[in-house]
């Protein structure tokens, strides 16, 4: 179902014109309000006045992660910060995370935007909504809870975890529309299993997964097992949260909400557009967000752009699923983790070495992270209570930094590779 | 009388042991008794031999985690309910005892038991008070 016929069938012609304008007033507000964004324009010698077509949004400078992290908490709000009615934010170290800060425009810019994922997966006001992602500081819970509310279907906000309750009150209350991670589904699935479920039997009938790489190979699994169709959903906290693209029913490509969210692909090395069917690092920029406005998010993502028209009768152009990284950014249980949050934590620890090896592995479809750090002199003990005291200090500094659980591996001396590349210290095993 | 006792970090793996025993016997380091305690990733390997603080620069410079400290050391007579009367002694003077293990003399009726205390000097206290027969270093690499 099309939640909002007018601007997801808009022509080509009227949609350009549409984000011509709103990039229009976008640079124009960052600029005049927001001394950082000024100073990036002015430092290439860009001006509001420039900005003439939506495609001259390629004169415009990037921003990085670090950047946003660098102007923590408020470097990039461009409003009064009284009209913020809410804050998320992405994971950080050392107290520095990425924030996104709504107004109240905002939030219902996010609730229409989920509303249309969620219609994507045919939800109607009818239905009622299970969903799995954290409530909380991470985007995932709020940003779907809008979205079914807005369409007016009945949320149950049991967040994630839980499964053995998960499992009951999907039966007791006759879910029909499941949002969680695509792992966390077959883990429920498998779980569902054990307690004699019969999935088949339950009125559920769509799924919105997002928040971590999966494959079509994982998604015939989850279809088949918890019988239902599942979408793949896509969003970002540096962007809005989920809500920036969206499979359609067709469940080919990701339809993205430009008409919001403003995609480029690039070359990664030289930052140069690259054309549609090209694959490229993913940019984004937030048309119309007014607490907290992205220009020209360099995601990392890698992807490629496709204009051509879905049979959905959508017009927005679509993006393929992520097909890597740019960075070594880890996804394990639907949490981004960097390789260098973890090295943060290690170094300040007294005693410790900041050589580590990242083993991430998926078991019964959740994922785990051992953390494999070398046993110094400084730190060794001739009593074993002594060094597992060490391993569970690790594990709750690492747990406060990452917001995921990490197992923690005292090995030799001299037994991590001491080599300058990053391929080595992190050793993926999941099968996707 | 504090005798030293090795203590060496190894990995659940296998070869490790091999590895730390090579480095001994290129080096004509005679073992006198030894403990693994282990947990599901690693272990500690502790070990009474003939010369510690060379084992300590061999084993360290072959790239081992070592660390050299002190244990006690008492000559019991080998017999049923001796292990109880000493655990009974240290229950009742409050000695927490970190870990212990023993070994037998060949030619004699005498056992030789090692323990690491929280306490060490209290415990000596203890077990000279009560007449029992503290090892020197020395006495300990003669057997």
């Amino acid at each position: 179902m099309i939640w909002n016929r007018e601007f997801e069938t808009m022509s080509r012609r009227q949609l350009t014109l549409l984000q011509t304008k709103r990039l229009q007033s976008l640079v124009r507000k960052a600029y005049t309000n927001n001394p950082f964004y000024r100073g990036k324009m002015d430092a290439t010698g860009v001006k509001p006045t420039h900005i003439k077509h939506i495609s001259d949004i390629v004169k415009l400078p990037f921003i990085t992660k670090t950047e946003m992290r660098d102007v923590y908490p408020y470097g990039l709000l461009s409003c009064h910060v009284d009209n913020i009615v809410e804050i998320h934010t992405s994971s950080g170290t050392t107290g520095k995370p990425v924030v996104d800060a709504y107004t109240k425009k905002d939030i219902d810019i996010w609730s229409e935007v989920m509303a249309r994922t969620l219609a994507m997966g045919d939800t109607t006001a009818k239905d009622r909504v299970q969903n799995a992602y954290g409530y909380g500081l991470f985007t995932g819970g709020l940003g779907v809870h809008y979205g079914a509310r807005r369409i007016g279907a009945m949320v149950i906000p049991i967040s994630g975890g839980n499964t053995k309750r998960q499992l009951q009150l999907m039966r007791d209350f006759g879910t029909t529309a499941l949002a969680c991670t695509p792992s966390y589904s077959l883990y429920l699935a498998e779980a569902g299993k054990e307690e004699n479920v019969d999935f088949s039997k339950l009125p559920l009938r769509s799924g919105f997964f997002g928040a971590e790489p999966w494959s079509e190979n994982m998604r015939k699994e989850i279809e088949e097992k918890l019988h239902l169709k599942a979408i793949d959903i896509y969003g970002l906290t540096e962007i809005i949260g989920p809500g920036v693209a969206s499979e359609c029913e067709r469940q080919d490509l990701l339809h993205v909400f430009e008409d919001h969210f403003y995609p480029e692909v690039i070359d990664p090395q030289t930052g140069m557009p690259l054309p549609d069917g090209e694959k490229g690092e993913l940019v984004f920029t937030t048309l119309t967000k007014e607490g907290t406005p992205v220009i020209r998010y360099r995601t990392r993502d890698i992807t490629y752009l496709d204009r051509t028209k879905c049979r959905c009768g959508r017009t927005s152009v679509r993006m393929h699923r992520i097909l890597g990284r740019t960075d070594d950014m880890l996804i394990i249980r639907g949490v981004n983790v960097f390789p260098s949050q973890i090295e943060e934590v290690l170094l300040r620890m007294e005693g410790l070495e900041p050589h580590y090896l990242l083993l991430v592995e998926r078991r019964d479809n959740l994922d785990y992270l051992e953390v494999q750090v070398e046993v110094s002199d400084a730190v060794f003990s001739d009593e074993i209570k002594n060094l597992e005291r060490r391993e569970t200090q690790i594990e709750k500094e690492l747990h406060e930094a990452l917001l995921i659980h990490a197992k923690v591996k005292l090995v030799e001396p001299k037994t991590i590779a001491r080599s300058e590349g990053k391929a080595k210290r992190i050793i993926d095993k999941r099968v996707i | 009388m504090n005798i030293q006792q090795i203590s060496v970090f190894l990995e659940n793996k296998p070869g490790r042991l091999a590895n730390v025993a090579l480095v001994l016997k290129d080096n004509k380091i005679n073992i006198r008794a030894l403990t693994i305690a282990d947990t599901s990733d690693f272990g500690i390997l502790r070990m009474i031999v003939s010369k510690p603080e060379q084992a300590n620069d061999v084993l360290k410079k072959a790239g081992f985690t070592v660390k050299l400290n002190t244990v006690i050391a008492v000559e019991i007579d080998d017999r049923e309910g001796i292990f109880y009367d000493m655990m009974n002694l240290c229950d009742k003077n409050g000695l927490n005892i970190e870990y212990t293990y023993s070994f037998v003399e060949q030619y004699s009726n005498k056992a030789i038991l090692f323990l690491r205390f929280e306490n060490g000097d209290k415990a000596l206290e203890v077990f000279k008070k009560n007449g029992y027969k503290l090892l020197t270093d020395e006495e300990v690499r003669k057997i």
